[in-house]
Parts: structure tokens; sequence; C-alpha cells
């Protein structure tokens, strides 16, 4: 438990940081409403930063999360909102082939960095032919669910901490994620003890396909509506939010918990730029500027826990 | 809790008849015919290369067998209670002790598994390595080498869904120190007792005259023979695996008094030109730790030029020395690779006389040095790794335990190797966990809890001073 | 004789190019052929550049990717066409400032790495954030000519090869010296091989991963800078596609994506069919999505066939 608590401090401080350095600049983001404008957009990529956790999680990489997360978003606002039957349908298939991939990529021994990066082009065609134009909708239900106005929280808050608690119970706690990541940190001792690591590789792609379907509804919901490029820089935010939330490329080693706050942290140095009217020349710079900070501090830690 | 195996099955746990096994056209098994019992202990003796793994494989299931059967009490190896801890650690380093309990053990699902994987592990734990320490919450990424060895034996003899009937052994002790490897052997005793089998598979034969209640020997993939315990001798069990024992030839030379010291770290080790300085004591004492550290304070990060100031001989081949994609040759020339470069290029003519010259001189069996290091049993890549050292010339050597699951005849040309090559000035550190090798040396350190304890010179090594330095008075573990 | 070379990693990507060729020369009659031909050679030296420099990373092994290749080609781009600023009798000293641009970013790629100790994906990628912004900054909005002769040069052809397939053909040249023949290339393997063992067989290994990511980023400053004196100027987004492709080459060319083997022809390959597999489907009239689907299937079809060829059952 020690080590999962002294693995979670550095997130949850560079959060914090982050946070007071808005509320000292703007006092008036300390309220319901500003609360969440900063974090507005931070349940899609929250979700989609599990989605990536999932396969870091199994030693693999997935470079087509941003345009999958499109791709559902797409779905989503035209075929789930004009005919929900279809829509499910193709989710559901989407799901599917992610799971296909997993086992493709495990029973051919291929590198997932190239097979996702070829998916990327998959999706993104997709997305285009389904919505060769920014438009659609959103359907009703999912844009109640995303603008609700919980009493004490703001939504995105309450949909963070939730998420961060399933996903801690599904990958931390139960038997089944236990041996996910147990196919991360030492994949031919789980084949040697029976297990199929095709199917559990599948598994955890399968996983990662469900939260990408979720990440693009949830996009929808707060969008309204969609198109086929909504979504492309979720694929390096989600592997920076993987990171700064205490995981690791390789071994298995990864934080639900610290995915979700590394995506709030990452969401919040978004809106952190917006609110010093930092000149656009340099926005994205800044944000890379934040990532190596947040890095560096983690250095730190790190050497002062082994010191 | 009984978590011990569960007699009342009758008839053998696991029997073999005929059974033989190739791959492609080379035959690694033929015609073996093994039967364990309840209550046995076989101890399979044999050199590298013998067939031991490739029949505990059969055993297993994870191969089947080309020619004969192989028959098991419960169908397949997990129903019938059969659980092997192999040589190479095989546990997940992200999981704690506990969750890696859940990989073997199926029926580790649903509401609070994890209690019940914890207190499995921990029961087993206290039986089989009492006083041992280890928090079963404890990721084995923290655990030191001999812990993770202690937990991979435990789960073998854990509670499961299907007991323990078979446990089989490979090198279970080579990363234990003595006390430990006791306990082991005081814990099989009890387990076969209470009518448990064990296959014990070791290469220090004190230990398999200590556990087993059968040898088994194997040389080229046959078995040669199969009697009680009681009916060999030491001699006549080294004589039967194909080698003739060599007693240790003392070395003649004492250590050269008035050589200028070329070694001296912060912690107190001293060494001069050409000697050889034993590093000893428990293992996981910080004998390893201070080889690496003396190493890499002697090579460079950043340039790759010039003379090579020294050189390393790993101990775990796959995870320090071995490349696995490469050629013999291409392994043995990488530490002295700057010796064989004209203007930034590798003269592949030269590497490949160096390889044809170290292949003769050490005796690496292979009939081409292009041949893929994996091509190689274990034992003759470890001379691949010795040869890669001392073709680099560097004036130290630095060794951490480099004789683990090397055969005696290896062991004893090594032996030889080093001796002439100190006798021409050459400095060697070498770290082992066997204590025998230490006599070889000229001086010894003995380490513990990370510190020098004592050092001893050359009429003092032996093993009782060695013990006695390694345990703290009055308060050894055993 | 064929089963060498059907077992060699490159030879897919050589089929492969040759296939989606003759589909293409199929349906636009030979006449167009020659011209097929020399307008893949020439985008394909883009990407021979910049995936010789991603492989040599690659090479590594697990993590080890240079993300900053996009913003490293637009800011050598774009900060060279300033420096010239159209004028003849500085093309060199434009070059130069490319590649110590490229220098100095693999520096600063190579420097987060090791102080930071990050994956070198992240810190490539955050670093790339902050190349892109100084390029942003530098450019804004204006679009400078390169001088008449580098444009010229760049678009032209000697010997009947494009200028740009020369350059990218004598850098493959280069790079396979240096992989398979130089103690830089096989210090590189080992690494890739396994690190840890390389560190303890003397291989420096700081210095040989700081030279790998200026090397990377050099080539990707090269490529920028040729990219933007043949496109006639520097755009913010020109090295956008680069990073997919830069890996893509490496992986289709037969490089192992674990580490320790890399395969210079193998990249020349991947390049053309890169290329060709774009002009194949849009010769055939398919849109945009189809295209882009058909290119990603092909992509993971092809790495399927080729892993099953390299490791048998």
């Amino acid at each position: 438990m020690k080590g999962i608590d002294l693995r979670l401090a550095l997130p949850v401080l560079s959060l914090a940081v982050l946070l007071g350095a808005v509320f000292w600049m703007q006092p008036r983001a300390m309220s319901y409403t500003g609360l969440n404008l900063l974090f507005n957009l931070a349940v899609p990529i929250a979700l989609a930063t599990i989605a990536q956790m999932l396969v870091i999680m199994v030693d693999d990489i997935d470079l087509s999360i941003g345009t999958y997360v499109s791709f559902c978003a797409c779905v989503t606002a035209t075929l789930l909102h004009d005919t929900p039957v279809v829509g499910i349908l193709v989710l559901a298939a989407g799901v599917g082939v992610y799971a296909a991939l997993g086992a493709l990529i495990e029973l051919q021994k291929l590198p997932a960095i190239v097979v996702t990066l070829g998916m990327s082009f998959v999706w993104g065609g997709l997305a285009v032919l389904l919505l060769p134009a920014p438009g659609g909708a959103s359907p009703d239900w999912i844009t109640t669910i995303m603008k609700a106005r919980p009493p004490l929280m703001p939504m995105a808050i309450v949909a963070c901490i939730l998420l961060a608690l399933a996903s801690h119970l599904l990958v931390t706690r139960s038997a089944m994620g236990t041996l996910l990541r147990g196919v991360g940190g030492n994949a031919r001792s789980v084949a040697r003890a029976g297990w199929s690591v095709v199917r559990l590789r599948a598994l955890a792609y399968g996983l990662a396909g469900v939260f990408g379907v979720l990440s693009g509804m949830a996009l929808v919901g707060l969008a309204t509506s969609a198109d086929a490029n909504i979504a492309l820089r979720y694929t390096l935010l989600s592997i920076a939010g993987v990171i700064l939330g205490g995981g690791e490329f390789t071994g298995g080693r990864v934080s639900p918990v610290g995915a979700v706050i590394g995506a709030l942290t990452l969401t919040l140095a978004g809106s952190f730029l917006t609110f010093i009217r930092l000149s656009p020349d340099w926005q994205i710079g800044a944000q890379g500027v934040i990532l190596i900070l947040v890095l560096a501090a983690r250095l730190l830690v790190r050497r002062r826990r082994t010191a | 809790m009984d978590m011990r195996a569960v007699p009342g099955a009758s008839g053998p746990i696991v029997e073999l008849t005929g059974a033989g096994r190739s791959f492609g056209a080379v035959r690694a098994l033929s015609e073996v015919n093994l039967s364990i019992g309840a209550g046995e202990c076989v101890s399979l003796v044999g050199h590298n290369g013998a067939g031991k793994s490739t029949l505990v494989n059969l055993i297993t299931g994870a191969l089947g067998p080309s020619d004969g059967a192989v028959r098991r009490i419960g169908g397949d190896a997990r129903s019938s209670g059969i659980r092997s801890v192999a040589q190479e650690l095989s546990l997940a380093p992200n999981l704690t002790v506990a969750e890696n309990l859940r990989i073997p053990q199926r029926d580790l699902r649903g509401l609070f598994w994890r209690g019940r994987a914890g207190l499995r592990i921990r029961t087993a734990l206290d039986e089989v390595f009492p006083g041992h320490g280890i928090d079963a919450a404890a990721t084995v990424a923290d655990l030191t080498l001999a812990e993770r060895q202690m937990v991979e034996i435990a789960m073998a003899f854990a509670e499961g869904e299907v007991p323990a009937r078979l446990v089989i052994l490979d090198e279970p002790t080579s990363s234990l120190d003595a006390s430990r490897a006791e306990q082991l052997i005081a814990y099989v005793r009890r387990f076969r007792a209470a009518g448990g089998a064990v296959v014990f598979i070791s290469h220090i034969l004190g230990e398999v005259f200590a556990v087993a209640t059968r040898i088994v020997v194997m040389r080229d993939g046959q078995i040669v023979e199969d009697r009680p315990n009681g009916s060999f001798t030491r001699a006549g069990l080294v004589e039967a695996m194909g080698h003739v024992a060599r007693a240790a030839t003392a070395r003649t030379m004492l250590g050269p008094s008035g050589a200028p010291e070329i070694v001296a770290t912060p912690e107190g080790l001293r060494a001069r030109a050409g000697e050889i300085l034993g590093l000893a004591g428990l293992a996981g004492h910080g004998q390893a730790e201070a080889l690496a550290r003396l190493y890499l304070s002697r090579t460079s990060n950043w340039r790759g030029r010039g003379p090579v100031p020294a050189a390393f001989v790993a101990g775990d081949r796959a995870r320090d020395g071995v490349m696995p994609l490469w050629s013999i040759a291409r392994n043995l020339s990488v530490a002295g690779l700057s010796h064989l470069t004209r203007a930034g290029l590798v003269d592949r003519r030269a590497e490949a006389g160096l390889a044809q010259g170290w292949r003769e001189r050490i005796g690496i069996r292979t009939d081409d040095v292009a041949n893929p290091i994996l091509s190689l049993s274990g034992g003759n890549q470890q001379k691949v790794l010795f040869a890669r050292a001392l073709a680099t010339g560097a004036p130290l050597v630095v060794m951490d335990d480099p004789m683990r699951g090397v055969d005696i005849g290896t062991k004893s040309d090594v032996y030889d190797m080093i001796r002439a090559e100190a006798a021409q000035g050459r400095t060697f550190l070498w770290y082992s966990t066997e204590t025998e090798e230490m006599t070889l040396c000229d001086r010894v350190y003995v380490f513990r809890n990370g510190r020098i304890a004592a050092e001893l010179g050359r009429e003092q090594i032996t093993e009782e001073r060695i013990l006695a330095a390694s345990f703290e008075m009055g308060e050894g573990e055993a | 004789m064929i089963g060498p070379t059907v077992t060699r990693p490159w030879f897919w990507a050589f089929a492969a190019a040759a296939v989606t060729f003759a589909a293409t020369v199929a349906l636009t009659g030979s006449q167009g052929g020659v011209e097929l031909l020399m307008a893949t050679l020439t985008f394909a030296s883009f990407s021979v550049l910049v995936g010789l420099g991603q492989m040599a990373v690659i090479t590594m092994g697990p993590g080890n990717v240079d993300l900053s290749i996009p913003a490293v080609m637009t800011l050598a781009g774009t900060l060279s066409l300033k420096l010239m600023n159209g004028a003849a009798g500085m093309e060199i000293w434009g070059l130069l400032a490319a590649l110590a641009i490229g220098v100095a970013a693999g520096a600063g790629n190579y420097a987060l790495i090791f102080l930071l100790r990050i994956p070198p994906i992240i810190a490539t990628l955050s670093a790339s954030f902050v190349f892109q912004s100084l390029a942003i900054w530098s450019n804004r909005g204006l679009r400078i000519k390169p001088p008449d002769s580098l444009a010229g040069f760049s678009t032209g052809a000697s010997l009947g090869l494009p200028n740009l397939a020369w350059i990218a053909l004598v850098a493959a040249m280069a790079f396979w010296l240096l992989i398979e023949r130089s103690a830089y290339g096989r210090r590189l393997s080992a690494i890739g091989q396994n690190l840890r063992a390389a560190r303890l067989a003397g291989i420096p290994v700081e210095g040989v991963r700081a030279g790998t990511y200026v090397l990377s980023a050099a080539m990707a400053a090269l490529a920028g800078f040729l990219l933007s004196c043949f496109s006639g100027g520097a755009a913010l987004n020109m090295g956008a596609e680069y990073l997919l492709m830069s890996i893509a080459v490496v992986v289709i060319g037969g490089s192992s994506i674990a580490g320790g083997n890399s395969n210079v022809p193998g990249i020349w390959g991947a390049a053309m069919f890169m290329f060709l597999i774009v002009s194949m489907l849009n010769s055939y009239g398919l849109g945009a999505g189809v295209r882009l689907v058909l290119t990603g299937v092909i992509i993971i079809g092809i790495v399927t066939a080729a892993s099953g060829r390299r490791l048998p059952g």
C-alpha cells in the first residue's frame, strides 16, 4: 500500500500546484462554475487515458487511440443519434476489432506500435467516410448526462472520481486485472501457468476499446457535434497522462488513479495557459514546458526516495 | 491448514515409459523410464546438456514426448498437483508477492481473493523458510534475488485448488545462502514424510546427498543410473556423470606482495596487480553491488576508445551478459571492440581470428563461431562471456558469481585459466556464492550487511572461517 | 537461391512496392510509368532521410522513438529559409544552419532523456512542443522562398535520377556502413538487445545514445531543409505526415521494433511503397476515407506477413 501511495504522491502534488496557481491568478475559478469550466474537457481525456493505460499495462502502446476516439465520436453523432441500434452495433464492432487486434498482436508477435499506427489510418478513414464535414448531433441522453449539474461538485469532477474508482477496482484490485498486469510484468510465466495470453491480451485491448467508445461518447456529449479529427491529439495526451500519473511504459506498472489525475493535470494545463493569456504562438510550447517541469519534479521525488 | 500433499491416491504420480524427445535432428532425450511415487525425493544430476531440462519439461507437460508415453496421476500437470520452480526466475516483478500467486492458482478469484492469496503465501513461507521476513504485500521488484527465489519456492508448496503432490525444484538454492538452503532441505524432508514427492535438481552434491531418497544420473539424454541415495559415493556419482573429479589444486604462487595496488575503494576493497581477490559471505549482502559500483566507476558511459580499463563477467547471463541476437564471435568481441576498430569500422577478419583463437583456448563447443550464441549450452555461453572479458586485455576483471549453473568440467578449465592470467599480472575480483571457490583466492573479503566484515589472508581461507565471518556472533540464522 | 532472398526482411518491402507500382501503371499505362517512378523516388527520399534517423533510434530498443521529427523538420526549414532569405550565395549557410538546428534539437532531446530520466517518447514529445512553438514564433505567417538555385536543385535531376534521390541514396549507403560495419553500429545493436548487458560489456551507453538522438534530429533537419526548398517555402505543418511515416518505413522495412536489429535497404523499399500505395489508390479514384482505410489495412497486412516469415510457428 505504501508503494502505491508514494507512486501517487507526485501526480496529486502536481495537480495541486497547478490548481493553486490557477486559483491564485484567478480567484473566481474557485467556484462551482469556475471548476466546471476548468475541467470541462477532462472526462473524455481521462477515459482515453484509461484506454491507453490498459494497453500500456500489457507492455504495448496504442498510437491509434486518438483516431479511434474520433471515429467513436463520429459514430455517436451520426449513427447512434439517428439509428441507435445500428450505432450500438457499430460501436460494439469497434470494441471487437480492438480485441481482435490484441489477439493478432500476441499470435503473430507483432509490434503493437506499428499495428496501432496502421489502425490509426483505418479509424481516421472510417471517420472521414462517416462524417466528411464537421456535423452530426449528440444523442440527447448523452448531453443530459454530460451537462448534468450534480450538487457540491461539477459533473466533470464527479465523473472523474467515479472513473478513478471503477478503474482502480478493475485493474488494481480484481483478480482478472491482476492477471492482466501479470501479462505486462512477465508474460512468459503467465503463459507457463496455462493461461492463454492471446485471450488475455485480447481482453486488455477489448477493455481499452470500451473506454475509447465511452471517451468518444463523452466528447460528443460536451461538443454536441463531431468531426473526423475531433480527438487526434488524444493519442499524445493519453500517453502523457499515463506517464504523468506514475505509469511506466514497460513491465505492467500502471496506476489507474494516477492516470485519471494525469489526465486532469493535462486538462488543467490547457486551461491555465488560456488564463494567463499566453500568446497563441507559445501555448503549445508552454504545454511542453509544463510536461517537462512535472517530469523533473518526479525525478527529484524519486531521488529523495532512493537516497 | 495442511498445505502438504494429500496422500491417498496410490500409484506413481508420474510415470515415463520409453519416453524420448527430439528437436529436429537433435535427440535431447531417449528411452527414459522413470516413475516417481509419493514420499520420494528424486535427485536428477548430470552435466549441462545431459537432458535434465527436457526431462522436466516432459514431466510438466511443457513438451510432449516424441516417443513413448508420459502418464500423470490426474491427466495434465495442474490437476495432478505437479508444480515446478524453474531455474530462471518467473515472478511478475510489478505484482506483489500475494498477487503473484494468482498467476498459477486459478481458484483465486471472486471477492476477497486477495485475503486468501495473502494467507496461502504467508503460510507457505512460514512453513518452508521460518523467519523469512518477507511481506506478502511487498512488490516483487523490491525484493532481493534470494527473497524472490524463496517466494517462488513457497508458491510451489502453497495450498491451492489441487494440492501439491510433486514439486520440481530446478537449482532451487542458486541464490540462497547456506542457512536458507538448509531450511529448504529440512522442509523437503517434512513434505516427503507427509506424502509429497520432490524432484530436486542441483549441482551442489552436498545438497543432493542430504535431500534425495533416489539419485538419477543422466548423461547424453539418457538415464545411466537410478539408485537409492545410500548406494552412491561422492566420487562414484561424479564418475557416473562422466567427469573425473579433480581436486582443486591449491595455488602454488603466493599473491604478489610487491606489486602495485590498483584497486582501493571507499568501502575498503584493496587489490594488487596479479591478485585473485574473493568476495564471500551470504548471498545478497552487498558483494554484487560493490563489484558493480567498482566496475561502473572504472569504465566510461561516454567514451569508447582506447584501452579497456576493466572487464566484467556476468553470472546472470540473460540479464547481464548475452546479446541474444548475435553470433558467438560478436558476443565475444564486443567488450574489446576498440582494439578491433580501424577508422571507426570493425576489422571483421581480426574479429573472426580473435573468436577462433578463444574458441580453441577456452574450449567453446561449436563448429563455427558465426553460429548464434543461443545455440550454445549455458556453460558454453558462460565460456564466451569469460573469453569476452579476458580478450579485452583489461588489467582488472570483475566476476559476479560467474559459475552459476556451470558444470564441473567447465569450472576447472576456467579456474586454471584464471590462475594463468593472474600469474601474468591481471587482477581478478571474484564474488561467488560457493564457498569452495573462495579457497582458490589469494585473499578473501567476507561481506555482511553491505560491509566488509572480515579480511582473510591466504592461509586463513577456510569454509569455517568464511562462515563464521558471514554470521554475526551468537545470532546465526540457521 | 530464392530462399535466402525471401527470408531477408527487406524483401517484402520491395516486393510490395513493386506490386503497387505495377498495379498503378496497369491503370495509367506505361507512359505514366517513368513519371511515376521519378515522383516515387523524389517523394520517397524525404521518408528515407527521416526513416534512417528514426531507424537508428528505434534500434536502441523498446521505448526509444523520436517523436520530434516533424517539429525539427519545420523548425529547420523555416529558420534556414529565413536566414537565406532567398538570396543567392547563402545556400551553404542555410544548409549548415539547418544541420546545426538539428544537432541542437537532438542534443536537447537527449538532455531531457538523460537529465530527467524520462522515457524518450515523452521527452521528444515535450521537446517537440517547444520546437513547434519556436517555429510558429519565427515564421509568423511569412512565406519566404528558397534561393532559386536550391529550388532548382531540389526539383532537378542528374544522371536520370532526381537529385533528392541521389542524396537519399548516399545517405542510405552511409547509414549502411555505419550500422553494419562500424563500432558505433555494433554498440547500437548491443544497446537495443540488452541495455544493462551492453553497459556491463563496457559499451559507452550514454555516448552512443546521445549520438543517435543527435543523428536522428540532424537527418530530420536535413529532410526539412530539402523539403522546404523542394516545395518553395516552409509551412508550419509540413513535417506532420512524417511522424507516422518515419516509424512506418522503419518497421515495414524489416527493422525489429524490439530493438537490436536494423535494416537499411528496407527503408528504401518501404518509403517507395508508402508513396506508391497512395498514388495507386488515387489513380483508382478512391476518396480520402477509403484511401486511408486501405493504407492502414495494407500496413498491418504487410507487417503480419513479414512477421509470419521471420518467426515461423
